[in-house]
């Protein structure tokens, strides 16, 4: 690593974790950055590397939100009486309870929607393009739909997460909990596609987005390759939806978890913000997204759909490369791209 | 589950005569996406969406005194516009684009118009009625409300039309020619930027009729057009492009599987079950392609 990268880092990591004490009152905005990030970050794995622009992430995402705390809740008490449907009794965690339960929750909302994304991903990356699109389009509507008719975790009333234990008297250390969990989450994420951007893995994801047919006839088994891909997408939006579903405190299917309207769209959006198929596009593009949105959307409320919907279309429109795109083009050097001038002016001549 | 359907064979009439005259319907939104796909090359994620607006336009005529059958020729011809608009504004950014660029871009047109009709015509769920009263058949077991027929007929005398109108009339001709090879209609004098926008308005106002028709038949909520976008794109991938009968029929079918789902799985999962088995279509199609190495394209 170079010493320029090592300064860059560890200042990126010290910043993360003095934020929760420098910017005390915005700790859940903080965590729903990180989760934006991570959630962008996996989608760039399929749309920017693998060239599948899928919108079903968001079902893995509240798979692990319906997961994490139905875990959570039925480790310890009958998940049937928890929800609605049984009567909504309460039952109280107890600070251990709630930390086991959380613990053991993630951990199956990482594995279960991973195992998922192996088990459809042979059927659905079959797809190609726009029908790939669409599919998981349907499929994350289905679930979110499906979800609301399911009785034991609540059907159309929601469900309501275990609260954080009370016997803990620190005010702050709900917020702190959930913002240290996800920066975590962001780490992991981080290094983990940091990995694949220097492996192998990544130039075949790169050989399927630019001709998948050749790809195959230079032996990769691409199908392979593709399901693995999703699969790592899924275990890391399992775990971001466990951890909104914590923070948030109550779960509904179709605003909450399979909210394919707002979470399923913003995290293709913030990819292609930041410019897809880079290892900070994502990045960039979440965080600025995110403070533009929780900086217009007070200003201009109930406006916001509408002001979200005129971002999707000039942006997708106007600049389907990206930020980090639009910086490639202007200096070529800096990404480690050599120009020959006279082929530029070959060219310039040609049109 | 409830399989009180086939306990009652009445029951099943009523599901299969309701279903087949709401086909029609989907059919006729679906015979837009097709056409403006094939021309185009374009998937509108806000079809759905211009199906409710022009719902809503036959719903203020409602509210101002006027009959809402008049919407179905009020509401094509102001829809026609938005359409031709709706083109010149965004769309013709993006026709020569990748497929996913015009998804995303209606998607984004979507939840604009979605958010708009929310703010003009509120959230409730409207209808309009139409005072057509209901025939009764097989000794009263099976009731059919007149406006769905009323609606099945407009629909067909609609399609008709538009089939005759694509056959015989220049503009038809000319947007024929386009999806055929539009960089050859253009060498021999077709304006295709003109017939791309006429193309967009035509779906544009079909959408205005079918949603005109679903103002006296169904409901109107400013955010359920995403379900007829999904069922119009089935039908379409179904049945092909540029293929009428098949879409009527496939059309019909779907309307035929949401009424028999709604039945014995029950109210809640008949939405679940329209996009459960648009994925199912598409996961079908892909196994039998693949056996002969190819994919759907």
């Amino acid at each position: 690593m170079k010493q320029k990268d090592l300064i860059l880092y560890s200042s990126l990591i010290i910043l993360g974790l003095a934020a929760p004490y420098l910017f005390s009152a915005f700790k859940v905005q903080l965590t729903y950055l990180c989760v934006l990030i991570v959630l962008a970050m996996t989608w760039n794995l399929q749309g920017g590397e693998m060239g599948y622009n899928t919108f079903g992430n968001i079902l893995f995402y509240g798979l692990g939100m319906y997961l994490t705390a139905s875990v959570q809740v039925g480790m310890f008490f009958p998940l049937a009486e928890w929800t609605e449907s049984g009567g909504e009794k309460t039952f109280v965690h107890t600070t251990a309870q709630y930390f086991q339960g959380i613990g053991v929750g993630l951990l199956v909302s990482a594995i279960v929607p991973a195992i998922i994304a192996g088990a459809i991903g042979y059927a659905i990356l079959g797809l190609r393009g726009h029908y790939f699109a669409i599919c998981t389009l349907g499929l994350g509507i289905a679930a979110g739909e499906i979800a609301g008719g399911i009785e034991i975790i609540g059907a159309g009333q929601g469900f309501t997460t275990p609260p954080f234990p009370a016997e803990i008297v620190d005010t702050e250390a709900r917020g702190k909990f959930f913002y240290f969990l996800s920066f975590a989450l962001l780490i992991g994420t981080f290094i983990f596609v940091k990995y694949i951007y220097g492996s192998r893995f990544r130039l075949i994801l790169n050989a399927i987005r630019d001709n998948e047919d050749k790809a195959e006839a230079m032996g990769i088994q691409t199908m392979k390759y593709k399901i693995v891909g999703w699969m790592c997408s899924a275990f890391f939006c399992g775990l971001a939806g466990g951890i909104m579903g914590g923070l948030i405190g109550y779960i509904d299917s179709t605003d909450v978890a399979f909210d394919g309207r707002e979470m399923g769209v913003f995290m293709v959006l913030m990819a292609i913000l930041g410019g897809k198929g880079t290892l900070w596009g994502p990045v960039i593009g979440a965080t600025l997204f995110h403070f533009f949105k929780e900086g217009l959307w007070t200003l201009i409320l109930g406006w916001q759909y509408v002001a979200l919907g005129v971002l999707i279309v000039v942006i997708v429109v106007y600049f389907p490369e990206g930020l980090m795109g639009w910086l490639r083009e202007k200096y070529p050097e800096r990404f480690g791209e050599v120009i020959d001038e006279k082929d530029r002016k070959a060219q310039v001549e040609l049109k | 589950m409830d399989f009180l359907i086939f306990k009652a064979p009445m029951l099943m009439v009523q599901a299969s005569l309701d279903g087949i005259l709401l086909g029609i319907l989907f059919a006729l939104i679906a015979y837009g996406m097709a056409l403006q796909w094939g021309v185009m090359n374009i998937i509108n994620i806000a079809q759905g969406d211009l199906v409710i607006l022009g719902g809503y336009i036959a719903y203020t005529i409602y509210l101002w005194g006027i009959h809402p059958a008049w919407g179905v020729i009020i509401s094509p011809i102001i829809m026609f516009f938005v359409g031709w608009g709706l083109y010149k504004l965004v769309i013709n950014k993006v026709v020569d684009r990748d497929l996913f660029i015009s998804i995303l871009a209606t998607f984004g047109i979507a939840i604009v118009f979605q958010q708009l009709m929310n703010f003009i015509f509120g959230a409730d769920v409207v209808v309009a009625q139409s005072e057509y009263g209901t025939t009764m058949l097989f000794d009263n077991s099976v009731t059919l409300p007149n406006s769905k027929i009323f609606s099945a007929f407009i629909s067909v005398l609609y399609a008709v039309a538009l089939v005759i109108y694509m056959k015989k009339s220049r503009l038809g001709r000319a947007i024929r020619a386009t999806a055929q090879n539009a960089r050859a209609a253009k060498i021999l004098g077709v304006d295709t930027e003109k017939v791309y926008a006429a193309t967009f308005g035509i779906n544009a106002a079909l959408c205005g009729i079918a949603g005109a028709l679903i103002s006296i038949t169904l409901t109107l909520h400013p955010y359920v057009g995403l379900p007829y976008t999904v069922r119009s794109f089935m039908i379409v991938i179904v049945a092909g492009l540029g293929n009428l009968p098949a879409v009527a029929v496939s059309g019909m079918g779907l309307g035929l599987f949401e009424e028999f789902a709604d039945y014995i799985l029950g109210t809640e999962f008949r939405i679940g079950a329209v996009f459960l088995l648009l994925v199912l279509i598409l996961v079908y199609r892909r196994f039998k392609l693949s056996k002969k190495r190819e994919y759907l394209k």
